[in-house]
């Protein structure tokens, strides 16, 4: 099944090569792979555009869709998501902080300004989660991750309105896109995700002794304390990274984990798994279906993202109770 | 204050409950009463305070003679036509927002559920940026399309939830997935605009009171003439409904009509205010929780709520004048910077009672 995804993953990569306002035969783009031609347009398209947000699309879903599972198997939450917990949020001010005050502009500059900003929303979300007993209930988690991205926001919008370059710069990153990011952004940004990922799947094991209950875990000579340390650094990793590449993006780390768990049962192991592949291959598509949708402009793909995610979540909501989650 | 105990084991304990709880209730009327009476003189002093106060001072007996129709030109027209304006919508919108958010926390049961958090704001915004950006509209015109915009949202919202009885998770978790979707549509009609009616954009959509004109304001106070009223006259079930459904019921209040109906009245205040200064943030969501706490009292106090709205949205608003100098800061900004901070603190206290629902 998971090597069916990574399969799909594969077909979904080579049609982002492929596919856009001008259409490139399968032919050309293995060329511009593995048998460079100077001069050729076609190739010139998928090496200098469509490689790099190829690769972007593919970092940033990995990421996304293992923080949102990371996310759901710590606070054993449903409705955890980088971008409805306030996570994104938390980024988006740093990234505005680093334009203003700093003058950043590119997408390497921003990394450093979306890590600080994650692990601060971070902690607070973690600290709503685990307040009470057995923790927060979906409805308050995510009430209050809206909450912190309304109060972040007025804080953006402060500094936004005082200073015109800084809105122009800011508004194409804060919609979320794969486009115009480089791949040397890409490189800084690697090495983050990776210990990232290792931390989300060195915590798997202790996200299924926690779905048994904080007291169960202990008993079992679980160190829940630290599960929730590993999954927290690993959850800065992967939000700020994938933030600082493709912006805000909101549900990838919602859906995918739910997805995933259709294929997979409660094993976090295995959720993760899925997630690693799963994300991409939503965060590409909705790249995908931007491109086509909008001809010959297009559509960014955190508000493709958007409005496919929105309608799952209103869709779980409806059909389940989420209450007993 | 603890609620004293009838136990039924004798006459004369049963009347000196009955007095305890009388006592207790007269000494709750009393503090309401003073907190009703303070924030009304507190809002009192920031409206004079900010008719007076600015590049040009004016002093008190001036400002009154330019309300009265007597002053000078100059004075007149700094106070009737520029200063005035301003805190008269500050305090209808700050009315309309803190009525809804208690409504909206009573009704759906939660402490965060506040209309600016759930789309229902989000719908309002979205149709007034539309009308900014696409349609080049202004003044009058963007507010109707952003009131429309907001009971539009607001429907579906409720049409997406309801499924035999409005559930409060339910509403309110589709509303997040509506107001992500809106943000989504917003970052499409910013991104494609001209980065000064970007900016225009964005002002309107932190709220702000420096568009305020007499027209606007008395098409809002005609609209609260209405909604007001109706809202004090069906609020008292709202005490009933927190009974619980059943009892609710089994008491003549039929409690899924009664909530319809408080819902309705809570998106229309949202929606009449949001057109007018676009959705100033935290209002809805401070005002209740500070009243209640202020009163003493678990239930529904819609006057304290308003005043608090009142107090916050006026003091926030001199505060957004004049605190950055040259740079006049949208009065959303300046309740968000002050409810953020607020907002962590209930988080951090409300999870460690009970987790809500």
């Amino acid at each position: 099944m998971l090597a069916g995804f990574a399969g799909l993953l594969v077909a979904v990569v080579l049609l982002s090569l492929a596919v856009g306002s001008r259409a490139i035969a399968p032919a050309e783009v293995l060329g511009a792979l593995f048998s460079p031609l100077e001069g050729n347009t076609d190739q010139m398209v998928v090496r200098d555009l469509r490689i790099p947000r190829t690769v972007i699309g593919l970092i940033a879903g990995a990421a996304l869709g293992l923080a949102g599972a990371t996310m759901q198997g710590v606070t054993r939450n449903p409705l955890a998501d980088p971008g409805l917990l306030g996570v994104n949020a938390g980024s988006s001010l740093f990234v505005v902080a680093g334009i203003t005050f700093f003058g950043v502009t590119t997408p390497m500059g921003f990394v450093w300004f979306a890590f600080a900003g994650a692990a601060v929303a971070t902690i607070v979300v973690y600290a709503i989660a685990s307040a009470g007993r057995g923790g927060a209930t979906p409805v308050t988690l995510a009430l209050a991750g809206a909450a912190l991205t309304a109060a972040l926001t007025s804080l953006i919008t402060l500094v936004l309105i005082t200073d015109l370059d800084t809105l122009n710069t800011y508004r194409f990153w804060a919609v979320g896109s794969l486009v115009g990011r480089g791949l040397d952004a890409a490189g800084v940004v690697v090495p983050f995700v990776a210990i990232g990922a290792v931390l989300a799947f060195a915590s798997a094991r202790g996200f299924n002794v926690l779905s048994l209950g904080d007291d169960l875990a202990r008993g079992l000579g679980q160190s829940v304390r630290r599960a929730r340390v590993t999954s927290a650094i690993a959850v800065v990793l992967l939000c700020g990274g994938a933030t600082a590449l493709a912006g805000p993006i909101v549900f990838v780390g919602l859906v995918v984990p739910h997805l995933a768990r259709r294929f997979t049962g409660a094993d976090y192991r295995w959720i993760l798994a899925y997630s690693l592949v799963l994300g991409p291959t939503l965060l590409l598509l909705a790249d995908i279906v931007g491109r086509l949708i909008a001809l010959p402009g297009e559509l960014e793909a955190g508000i493709v993202v958007a409005f496919l995610g929105a309608p799952v979540l209103i869709a779980f909501v409806r059909r389940s109770t989420v209450k007993a989650l | 204050m603890t609620a004293p105990v009838i136990t039924r084991t004798g006459d004369g304990e049963q009347a000196e409950g009955v007095r305890a709880v009388r006592a207790a209730r007269r000494a709750r009327g009393r503090r309401s009463t003073i907190v009703v009476a303070v924030l009304a003189s507190l809002g009192l002093a920031i409206a004079a305070v900010s008719l007076c106060v600015g590049a040009y001072t004016i002093g008190v007996p001036r400002v009154v003679l330019a309300l009265l129709g007597l002053g000078d030109e100059g004075d007149s027209f700094v106070v009737l036509q520029l200063r005035a304006p301003r805190l008269v919508l500050g305090i209808l919108t700050a009315v309309a927002f803190a009525t809804a958010g208690a409504l909206f926390q009573s009704v759906l049961r939660n402490p965060l559920a506040s209309p600016d958090l759930i789309g229902v704001s989000g719908g309002a915004s979205f149709a007034a940026v539309f009308a900014i950006l696409v349609l080049g509209w202004s003044g009058v015109a963007v507010s109707a399309l952003a009131f429309l915009g907001a009971l539009t949202v607001a429907a579906a919202i409720y049409l997406l939830a309801s499924r035999g009885g409005l559930s409060g998770f339910r509403f309110v978790l589709i509303g997040i997935a509506v107001a992500f979707m809106v943000t989504a549509a917003l970052n499409f009609l910013i991104t494609r605009a001209d980065v000064t009616d970007a900016r225009v954009a964005i002002v309107w959509l932190v709220g702000s009171l420096g568009g305020a004109r007499w027209a606007e304001i008395v098409t809002v106070a005609v609209a609260l003439a209405v909604l007001l009223p109706l809202t004090a006259i069906v609020a008292p079930r709202l005490r009933i409904l927190q009974l619980g459904d059943d009892s609710a019921t089994g008491l003549g209040v039929p409690a899924a009509r009664a909530r319809l109906v408080l819902i309705a009245l809570a998106v229309a205040l949202v929606a009449v205010g949001t057109a007018a200064a676009g959705p100033i943030a935290f209002v809805a969501f401070v005002s209740a929780p500070i009243a209640r706490r202020l009163v003493g009292t678990g239930g529904l106090s819609l006057v304290p709520s308003a005043l608090v709205g009142v107090v916050v949205v006026t003091a926030s608003d001199f505060v957004a004048q004049h605190a950055l100098g040259a740079v006049q800061v949208p009065v959303g900004v300046v309740t968000g910077v002050v409810g953020a901070p607020y907002l962590l603190w209930l988080l951090g206290t409300a999870g460690r009672s009970r987790g809500g629902d």
